[in-house]
């Protein structure tokens, strides 16, 4: 029994049966921390972008340490380090918010990236035309760099996303139930890992094809040339 | 304890991640070039068991697929009269392998499909089997362009060992777990333990770059 359903051990199909309500509250887990750690590396990423394109190297070069440092190491370690140093300096985390800042700060150093490739593949002559047309540097920001820049950030964004979802398991480590740690618990209780786990493996299949069959979904209709402005 | 206490038994478990990386990262090699030219393949058997291979470890999660093999493999063994018990060493060797091989072949296959068709067409101008134009013409010229990719990729494998640690194997963050629930200095272990895993990982970015000055010497010769 685990978050109120009993598993029907009296035949493999019964069980499958029996515990897809389980694995499926699991997995609604595993969707929000990933949702969340997603929402987490838009923010850091973006604002690691803008400190590695900073003027002053006494900025720039620190923040590209920095990202190095969080994509060299394994996320497992960063999360571990996240839940268990923090509390020594008094910040105590629920372990699915330390979870989802982990999956955040490490996706944070790959996302700068697409946000620093994107905004640099806006060619120079937009940035000239912008400047001979007297536009403000904000303006020419908002109105000529993010509109054109957009396009090749989002689907880069979103197989990012797919990439959270299958890191998200990670986060079993710290008693996070998403869909694999759930899985585990049901097959640790019934001695039959067999079907469990490799009904979380069709999951995580059917949740991965949907995902990215909606980022290309999404790449196909963001206009290629940059959003029109009204 | 003194932190340099700790260094020892880390260094113990560091090798068992050099180890993990090497081994996992030839298998995986092996199986990126496998699948990355079985799924250009005519034949489609072939080119079905190598989509089927990608797609399946590509989109499912690597704890997902080591737990399988770890746990959930020696039951379908048993069920099948065959025993299929893995010692941890090779359920993670196995599971990193087909993982990194999955996404490798992708990048192979990319490789191979940007080499000019003028090369093949020339290539069967000049009488080549398909092996040979395969082998002698084709691949030589597209591993430089899987190079950078590979860089990252291996980065990638060596990052995703100490998932291994979760299936009781000890490797590094095995060890540093395990001196952290004895001494509880969690502070000073992760940081060791994470400047362990970046100093790997440059020393893995530069063997990469070596390998790929290596492997694109025929360019600067001007051949």
């Amino acid at each position: 029994m685990l978050f109120g359903y009993a598993w029907d051990l009296s035949s493999p199909l019964a069980f499958a049966i029996s515990i897809m309500p389980i694995l499926l509250t699991g997995m609604w887990v595993t969707i929000q921390a990933a949702v969340l750690g997603f929402f987490v590396a838009l923010v850091l990423g973006l604002v690691f972008a803008i400190l590695k394109s900073a003027p002053s190297r006494w900025i720039s070069w620190p923040a590209t340490l920095i990202t190095e440092f969080i994509r060299d190491t394994p996320l497992l370690v960063q999360l571990f380090f996240l839940y268990y140093v923090l509390p020594e300096y008094g910040i105590v985390l629920p372990a699915f918010m330390t979870g989802a800042l982990a999956l955040g700060i490490q996706y944070s150093a790959y996302t700068s990236e697409v946000y620093r490739a994107g905004l640099e593949a806006v060619p120079k002559d937009q940035h000239e035309a912008a400047r001979a047309l007297n536009l403000t540097a904000a303006r020419t920001f908002t109105h000529i760099v993010v509109p054109q820049a957009v396009p090749r950030i989002v689907p880069a964004m979103g197989n990012y996303l797919v990439s959270i979802m299958k890191d998200v398991p990670v986060l079993s480590v710290v008693t996070v139930l998403e869909m694999l740690n759930v899985a585990k618990i049901v097959g640790d209780r019934t001695f039959s890992y067999l079907i469990p786990l490799s009904l979380v493996g069709g999951l995580y299949l059917i949740m991965t094809l949907v995902a990215s069959s909606g980022v290309r979904l999404l790449d196909a209709w963001l206009p290629k040339q940059g959003i029109p402005l009204k | 304890m003194h932190w340099t206490d700790y260094i020892a038994p880390l260094m113990e478990g560091a090798w068992v991640t050099v180890q993990l990386t090497l081994y996992s990262t030839v298998l995986g090699t092996v199986l990126a070039f496998a699948a990355g030219i079985g799924k250009l393949s005519p034949n489609w058997i072939i080119k079905g068991v190598s989509v089927a291979y990608i797609e399946v470890f590509r989109g499912t999660s690597l704890l997902v697929q080591l737990f399988w093999l770890y746990f959930a493999l020696p039951l379908a063994g048993a069920a099948i009269g065959i025993d299929l018990r893995l010692p941890p060493v090779i359920a993670g060797v196995l599971a990193l392998g087909l993982n990194i091989g999955a996404y490798g072949a992708e990048v192979v296959r990319g490789a191979i499909q940007a080499v000019h068709n003028d090369q093949h067409e020339a290539a069967r101008a000049l009488n080549f089997s398909a092996r040979q134009t395969l082998f002698n013409i084709t691949i030589p010229q597209a591993i430089p362009e899987m190079m950078p990719s590979f860089g990252n990729l291996a980065v990638q494998n060596l990052k995703d060992t100490a998932l291994v640690s979760l299936i009781s194997l000890g490797d590094l963050t095995f060890r540093a777990e395990q001196i952290r629930n004895f001494t509880q200095d969690s502070t000073t272990i992760y940081s060791m333990l994470l400047f362990t895993y970046f100093g790997m990982a440059l020393v893995v970015t530069a063997a990469m770059r070596l390998l790929e000055r290596y492997v694109t010497r025929w360019r600067t010769v001007g051949g």
